[in-house]
């Protein structure tokens, strides 16, 4: 039955996540077009990464505070979080432009990406968090 | 880029998207969501698919334009960097201490070695 259907299997789920993952894929594209390597490190996958964290967790901790995931909630949700910046952000290219540097015996470098990302990303991630669970309050 | 090949790229990342939505419900769903093991399971097949994909386009066996709609835009729309660090986050302000390092450190360990598995794999393939 569609009304007891998954959520993750609901055709109006799959049209938001599908429309907003275009969109943030097709921005990250025009990013990474736009700014070149800095001496073989991908600096554009790391902004869009960094970025895209802070911006999912402002969006997730704005959307948990305005209240239960719901209708238009979970349609932003859904359009927004898991689509655009789910579409945007991206692992697999930081994991194979890891593996790519490590191959090319540049160990330092593929440490520095890596390194940076994930620890400028969880700062970011909890920045996000904190901001927009505090926006509107008191 | 092609304005083309953007929107090619783009739609190819929609259908990652979707992929991602449906392999991460699913797992939900059997697994529970205590421990975010859809993002997870997303993420290390999507690291080992984009080696094997660059390792392919590498010796000469995929098109460069191939690499790109499958490599930045469904590989890309379907991996998540943004969701990973909000979990991990999570599992962290929530005292998850050990659940958080092994998320965060231990998933992008085990993505960069599937994706130097994948990178030799496709050379090898390849070559």
């Amino acid at each position: 039955m569609s009304a007891t259907r998954s959520l993750h299997l609901r055709g109006r789920s799959v049209g938001l996540v599908f429309v907003g993952g275009a969109l943030g894929t097709g921005l990250r594209a025009l990013v990474s077009a736009a700014v070149p390597p800095v001496s073989g490190l991908p600096v554009a996958v790391l902004g869009v990464d960094v970025v895209g964290a802070f911006v999912l967790g402002l969006l997730l901790a704005t959307l948990h505070r305005a209240g239960p995931d719901e209708g238009r909630r979970r349609d932003l949700r859904l359009l927004l979080g898991t689509g655009v910046l789910g579409g945007f952000t991206t692992y697999s290219a930081l994991a194979a432009d890891t593996a790519g540097l490590a191959d090319q015996a540049r160990v330092g470098a593929a440490l520095l990406y890596a390194g940076a990302t994930l620890v400028l990303g969880l700062a970011a991630a909890f920045a996000g968090l904190r901001c927009g669970g505090r926006r509107g309050g008191r | 880029m092609s304005p083309a090949l953007l929107l090619v790229v783009a739609l190819a990342g929609g259908l990652g998207a979707v992929a991602r939505l449906v392999v991460d419900g699913e797992v939900r769903r059997r697994l529970g969501d205590a421990l975010p093991r859809g993002t997870v399971l997303v993420n290390l097949t999507g690291s080992l698919l984009l080696g094997l994909v660059t390792g392919l386009a590498t010796g000469g066996l995929l098109p460069p334009l191939a690499q790109v709609v499958v490599g930045t835009g469904f590989l890309g729309g379907y991996t998540t960097f943004s969701t990973a660090a909000v979990e991990a986050v999570r599992l962290a302000t929530a005292g998850r201490w050990t659940a958080a390092v092994v998320d965060a450190v231990g998933q992008l360990v085990a993505a960069v070695l599937l994706a130097g598995l994948g990178l030799v794999a496709g050379l090898a393939l390849a070559g």
